[in-house]
């Protein structure tokens, strides 16, 4: 097999324990499943009402928002994973060992993707059910979901690099929550632009400033 | 136990781990300070010392877990800074804490290990059958790890090392933790390995552990070799034989002054205690093995109780074990 070849084969045996860990794991699974379907539940009928929307439409504006705040979340699993087995020695144990070094996060990455499908695809569901649709053709519909685990992707090497940098999940997920929490509120997820006072309705790109 | 003569020749037999000047600095704290250590091919070495000492940096700069800041490391006659990859091929590493999946089974994490030895799918499935037999785990092999025992973890994390049949085993504290029969349980595995032409390194704090598996010891303290031998060459440099009296009560210490001083030539020591007293022993020439009054050990009284599967009171078997910064007056005890 060539470098490559091996490197790919390492990363989906390190994909595939990370996937057995999340089995033997369901209180995990269903927290992160179940989390989503409560955003949904929340905003959509206890803020709903209050935003300058037709509550219908606001729905179907949420349920994108809450998409990309549960894969933004989802990264806290990677992140967290990383620190777990920093901590445990489970990298020293993979670092022996005469496998690719890139396979530990390749690997780590790679298994949160098909986590991040399984959560998408619960979300999609409960917004069906609380009135969000797909209102464009299939192609577009898969060319955005494409988009979101990319973005989800992305996300997850991000949170891999921190949980290198921090003592334990623990520190990881507390810290990730301070940051992205706010975030999620401040970006037009709950809200559209136009409707978030003064200086956060300018922060953001693409966002036209009211004066 | 092996002699001098093996040790003597370390250019007759081929050394598997040949380490020279090994310096690692972390920060301002020098963890190496200079190492050398040198194992024979099918030899154990103890490496011995207290907590902080520099064993676990050691081990992890002689299994390319760091790279050393000065000094030469080769391992299976590899260099461990120029092909760190080929070394991870012939050396296997079991850790201080077990490094074991919890939620996985002891199946499925020495399979994981096998697929990233590369030995592809079949082999590592029936290599992994086959540990887990070995270390008598067949019937929790389905089990996740979560529900072991502290003793059945270190045999997977033991077996975890095994499975691509290493050349050089390195074993960081492998017996820290475990209760007395676990422990006794796990020698009796290293010992296997090593008749079978396995080359061990070994880190410990208890010098029983390195007395019963060691063919050679090293004493390390502040990342620096103090003290290297067989383990009755360092009982000798610690000062020779003394016999120990230890009497009911300080009244009887001027009697049994008297008593010791008569049997040894040198001056009898009495300790801080009070009732504690010890002498050189001389007997013209004659090697005394042992002249105790000997009562069963904590340690047996534990293995004759419990039979089996003991949970708890290793602490302070341990703390008769452990070797600190002895001066002559302490006793190392077997």
């Amino acid at each position: 097999m060539t470098a490559v070849g091996l490197a790919l084969a390492d990363g989906s045996a390190v994909a595939r324990r990370n996937l057995t860990k999340i089995t033997r794991l369901p209180e995990l699974l269903v927290g992160t499943l179940v989390t989503p379907i409560m955003m949904v539940v929340m905003f959509a009928y206890v803020f709903g009402g209050a935003v300058a929307m037709s509550a219908t439409s606001y729905r179907e504006f949420l349920v994108a928002g809450i998409f990309t705040q549960t894969v933004v979340f989802g990264s806290v699993v990677t992140g967290a994973g990383v620190a777990e087995d920093m901590r445990n020695g489970a990298i020293d144990r993979f670092r022996s060992l005469p496998m690719a070094r890139s396979a530990v996060l390749t690997g780590r990455t790679a298994s949160d993707v098909v986590y991040n499908a399984l959560s998408i695809t619960v979300m999609a569901l409960a917004g069906l059910a609380v009135g969000w649709g797909v209102r464009t053709s299939a192609l577009e519909a898969a060319a955005g979901f494409g988009l979101l685990l990319l973005f989800a992707y992305a996300f997850s090497w991000v949170m891999a690099y921190v949980g290198l940098l921090v003592p334990s999940p623990e520190v990881l997920s507390n810290a990730a929550f301070i940051v992205i929490f706010p975030l999620t509120f401040v970006a037009n997820m709950f809200v559209r632009g136009e409707d978030l006072p003064g200086r956060c309705g300018c922060s953001r790109s693409g966002t036209r400033c009211r004066r | 136990m092996t002699t001098v003569t093996e040790r003597a020749g370390p250019a007759a037999a081929e050394l598997m781990i040949d380490a020279s000047g090994v310096t690692k600095r972390y920060g301002d704290v020098l963890a190496l300070d200079g190492l050398d250590l040198q194992v024979p091919r099918g030899s154990v070495l103890g490496v011995l010392g207290p907590n902080g000492a520099g064993k676990t940096t050691a081990v992890r700069v002689l299994t390319t877990l760091l790279e050393p800041d000065a000094g030469s490391v080769t391992v299976a006659g590899i260099d461990v800074r120029t092909y760190p990859g080929r070394v991870r091929e012939v050396i296997g590493l079991s850790g201080q804490y077990a490094a074991v999946d919890e939620y996985l089974t002891g199946y499925e994490n020495l399979d994981t290990i096998g697929r990233l030895y590369h030995l592809g799918r079949r082999r590592s499935q029936r290599r992994a059958r086959a540990l887990l037999e070995r270390f008598v785990l067949t019937d929790a092999a389905d089990r996740p790890v979560k529900t072991y025992s502290g003793g059945m973890r270190r045999r997977v994390d033991l077996a975890g090392a095994l499975v691509a049949e290493p050349q050089v085993l390195f074993l960081d504290e492998p017996t820290t933790g475990l209760d007395p029969r676990s422990r006794a349980g796990m020698w009796d595995v290293i010992r296997e390995l090593v008749d079978a032409g396995t080359t061990v390194l070994l880190t410990t704090q208890y010098l029983e552990e390195a007395d019963r598996l060691a063919d050679d010891i090293v004493v390390i303290d502040r990342g620096r070799t103090i003290a290297h031998g067989t383990a009755d060459e360092l009982k000798r440099q610690v000062g020779g034989d003394r016999v120990e009296l230890v009497v009911a009560s300080a009244a009887d210490i001027p009697a049994a002054r008297d008593a010791l001083g008569r049997v040894s030539p040198g001056d009898v020591t009495a300790e801080d205690d009070g009732r504690r007293l010890s002498a050189a022993v001389d007997a013209g020439g004659v090697r005394v093995l042992d002249a105790a009054l000997r009562r069963p050990t904590l340690e047996d009284v534990f293995m004759a109780l419990t039979g089996h599967g003991a949970q708890t009171g290793t602490d302070t078997v341990d703390a008769a074990a452990l070797v600190g910064v002895g001066g002559p007056a302490r006793e190392m005890s077997l």
